[in-house]
């Protein structure tokens, strides 16, 4: 039995030994280093591969592909992962550093990971000589693909742009009683809301349980999801509207920033948001659940990404497709306004050949164009292209287009550095149990967070 | 030749008992020391590093610090504390409650059978599952849990899931819904085990039914009665899915398990491999050690 036990523990250490190499130290600057490779390696490649999470744009991106194949002959082919295993997938990638996928179509907040690790081509030659970093809003380009913020480096595309947009019925908005009501209770017209304490004059009306107009019971659906960003995602529509924010973006000091007076009171808001008005049973909810609390006919309006906002105009799945109308995130008390930022950037792989990564800019420069960006707004992607977000053809498409459109131009993001994933813990935490349950109270929770904020921080060498 | 030859190749072709045996053995043995041994072996290692998945460095051997760490931390013995709670009274009720049930079932009536397969039907399902209409069940706005307990005084608002106070409970009946007929189902084949003539023999004593229970039936199922707590309180310890699927360790930290503990230090976006490798060493170790107190107390039981 013991020879045995000896034999498994060798067998174990000898397999253990050809467990993970390290061939790369992590790289704590920017690899910047890597240079653009020229035209016209890209001969001989007759595949691309892009990975993307499992859903309707990336659909659309195989779609685009399709074109690109019909023009160049190079295969395009978008490679989906369902979303929960989606950022799984892509690290284990990335610590591989496997050439199986040319591009990837990678969170907002990976940006600072795939940077700092080297995982990230540096793409600001390339954009800066073809104009490509011009041709989107300034904010997408900012929160998708430059790193570090303000640096003038690029490293994605700006691919699918998203926000946290509005959704509303029109037909309480719009009923003669209604409105009459309300202006006799507030003393103004009912209309989309332009202030956030509109908004919540608003969800406080329509909020009736016992006596529901149209069956509608309750104001206003909001994030509350503690498993990853749904519910900070939420906040920080108010957080930035209130003109607080999450850190200093010039020294990255949180304590006194996070906690400030302004995030305090937007706290405050979004619980009051909450408890008052939001339909029961939102105590966990994101982008699916505010979609059913919408479609079940429970709330008169809910907060949502603007890509989950096709299932509400469609007439088959929303029975009230025909009265929803759709508006961008209102001002805050002090006039700022801004909205959570979504969606993704394309980048393209360090580790993948020379040829291929050519490739790869060929197929970017393809898609930034302009009449690709149109079609691709048209097949249902949502473009970060100036000229077509602005374009009439663009606006009509979508009953909510006007309102992306708007809300591509104040975008802003949480943290994007390698720690992100570490940073949305102690907020998940401590701020669920504020929100939902009532614990503690906005200031505490927040000065809870800056103390667990600044630690992780400091642990990651970012604050002395 | 050639007889001999041929009788000589023959045996060279011939499998012996022992490498019969170890046809069968080894194959089984080598996969079980890929998927099991290896990965318990190098999560011991990893336990004593500080790897990450994601990192692309190899791991660092930080000896005992992350142990250390995990048991200085009030966050760390908070999770231990709720998985505590929710172990011993998810277990006792389900004892309590599956002991009884078979002691009803034992009795052969009309529709017995079919009954016992409807009590049965919850544990064959899957947790996540059960977590996610349990969650239907407990919406304060259509769910039928407030409607049907409305006459306990239970207010029809009530947000069993959101609400720190509730929400292990909620939990702990969705847990006792699902788990007691397996209690049940061991306490009922110990219960069919005992031979009728003891119960004839105390009767001619004239025993009083609660004598009959307490010095026959309770001493006939107790092993089994032990089983099924010992495989309880494991799988109660580890419990992962049903709570992640009904709150998932909210609200806030109000019912974050060590289970799910784990499973945010390792994923969802932290990849903090060696930590989480560390802590479920601790739960191993945890396991191991109640377990082997139940199986003392099973021994004990046994020699009477």
């Amino acid at each position: 039995m013991k020879k045995i036990l000896v034999l498994l523990v060798l067998l174990t250490m000898v397999l253990a030994a050809c467990g993970p190499t390290a061939e790369t130290p992590v790289v704590e600057q920017p690899a910047a280093e890597v240079p653009v490779v020229e035209a016209p390696a890209a001969a001989g490649v007759t595949e691309l591969k892009i990975l993307w999470a499992e859903w309707d744009p990336a659909n659309f991106l195989q779609e685009i592909g399709n074109m690109y194949e019909a023009e160049t002959g190079i295969k395009v082919n978008v490679v989906q992962e369902p979303w929960g295993s989606f950022y799984d997938l892509t690290a284990a990638q990335w610590a591989a550093r496997s050439d199986t996928y040319d591009m990837v179509v990678g969170d907002s907040q990976w940006l600072g990971q795939g940077v700092v690790q080297g995982h990230y081509l540096n793409l600001t030659d390339f954009f800066v000589e073809r104009g490509i970093h011009t041709s989107v809003t300034e904010a997408t380009m900012k929160f998708y693909g430059e790193y570090p913020q303000g640096s003038g480096s690029y490293w994605a595309y700006p691919t699918e742009g998203d926000a946290v947009g509005w959704a509303y019925r029109t037909d309480l908005f719009e009923d003669p009683e209604q409105m009459a009501a309300f202006e006799a209770e507030y003393g103004y017209p009912l209309d989309v809301p332009e202030t956030y304490a509109q908004l919540l004059d608003i969800a406080k009306f329509f909020t009736r349980p016992d006596d529901p107009f149209n069956g509608v019971g309750y104001g206003v659906g909001v994030y509350t999801q503690k498993d990853y960003d749904g519910m900070i995602m939420g906040y920080e529509n108010v957080k930035f509207s209130w003109g607080a924010d999450w850190y200093d973006p010039v020294t990255f000091e949180v304590e006194g920033v996070v906690n400030s007076p302004q995030a305090v009171e937007a706290l405050e808001f979004y619980r009051e948001l909450y408890s008052c008005c939001a339909p029961p049973g939102t105590s966990n909810a994101f982008f699916a659940e505010m979609n059913d609390a919408y479609i079940s006919g429970q709330a008169a309006m809910i907060m949502n990404y603007f890509a989950f906002f096709p299932a509400l105009a469609n007439p088959g799945i929303n029975p009230f497709a025909d009265v929803t109308g759709y508006f961008t995130g209102p001002a805050g008390p002090y006039g700022d306004r801004y909205v959570a930022l979504g969606g993704q950037g394309l980048s393209v792989h360090t580790y993948i050949s020379p040829e291929r990564q050519q490739a790869s800019l060929d197929f970017i420069e393809w898609f930034a164009q302009e009449d690709v960006q149109l079609e691709w707004a048209l097949l249902g992607g949502y473009t970060c292209n100036i000229n077509v977000l602005e374009s009439q053809e663009f606006l009509d498409v979508a009953p909510f287009n006007a309102a992306f459109a708007e809300s591509m131009g104040i975008v802003k993001d949480f943290w994007n550095i390698p720690v992100f994933g570490q940073m949305l813990e102690p907020i998940n935490r401590i701020m669920h149990a504020f929100l939902v349950d009532g614990q503690g109270t906005a200031q505490e929770a927040l000065d809870q967070i800056a103390v667990e904020h600044r630690q992780i921080l400091v642990d990651d060498g970012i604050l002395d | 030749m050639s007889n001999e030859a041929s009788s000589k190749k023959q045996s060279k072709w011939h499998l012996s008992d022992k490498g019969l045996v170890s046809l069968f053995i080894w194959p089984t043995l080598i996969l079980l020391i890929l998927v099991n041994i290896f990965p318990l072996f190098y999560s011991l290692y990893l336990s004593f590093t500080n790897y990450s998945v994601i990192s692309n460095q190899l791991p660092i051997w930080i000896g005992l610090q992350n142990f250390i760490n995990h048991l200085q931390s009030e966050q760390v013995w908070t999770y231990f504390t709720i998985t505590g709670r929710f172990t011993i009274i998810s277990v006792a009720i389900q004892t309590i409650l599956g002991f009884g049930l078979a002691l009803l079932i034992r009795e052969k009536f009309f529709g017995s059978g079919i009954l016992t397969t409807i009590i049965l039907v919850p544990m064959m399902l899957s947790p996540v599952v059960v977590g996610l209409f349990w969650k239907l069940i407990f919406n304060p706005g259509y769910g039928i849990f407030n409607y049907l307990f409305f006459w306990t005084g239970i207010p029809l608002t009530t947000d069993w899931l959101a609400r720190s106070d509730l929400a292990l409970w909620a939990i702990i009946i969705v847990d006792v819904w699902m788990w007691t007929p397996f209690v049940m189902l061991l306490v009922l084949s110990g219960l069919s085990a005992i031979p009728d003539y003891l119960y004839e023999a105390a009767a001619i004593d004239r025993a009083s039914s609660w004598f009959q229970f307490w010095r026959i039936t309770v001493p006939s199922v107790a092993p089994l009665v032990l089983i099924a707590v010992l495989f309880r309180t494991i799988e109660a310890i580890k419990s992962f899915d049903l709570p992640m699927g009904l709150t998932g360790g909210g609200p806030g930290a109000a019912t974050r398990m060590i289970s799910i503990d784990i499973y945010t230090r390792a994923f969802l976006g932290q990849f903090k491999t060696g930590q989480a490798s560390s802590l479920a060493v601790i739960v191993l170790v945890m396991i191991v050690a109640v377990s082997n107190i139940y199986i003392t107390a099973l021994n004990k039981v046994k020699k009477g």
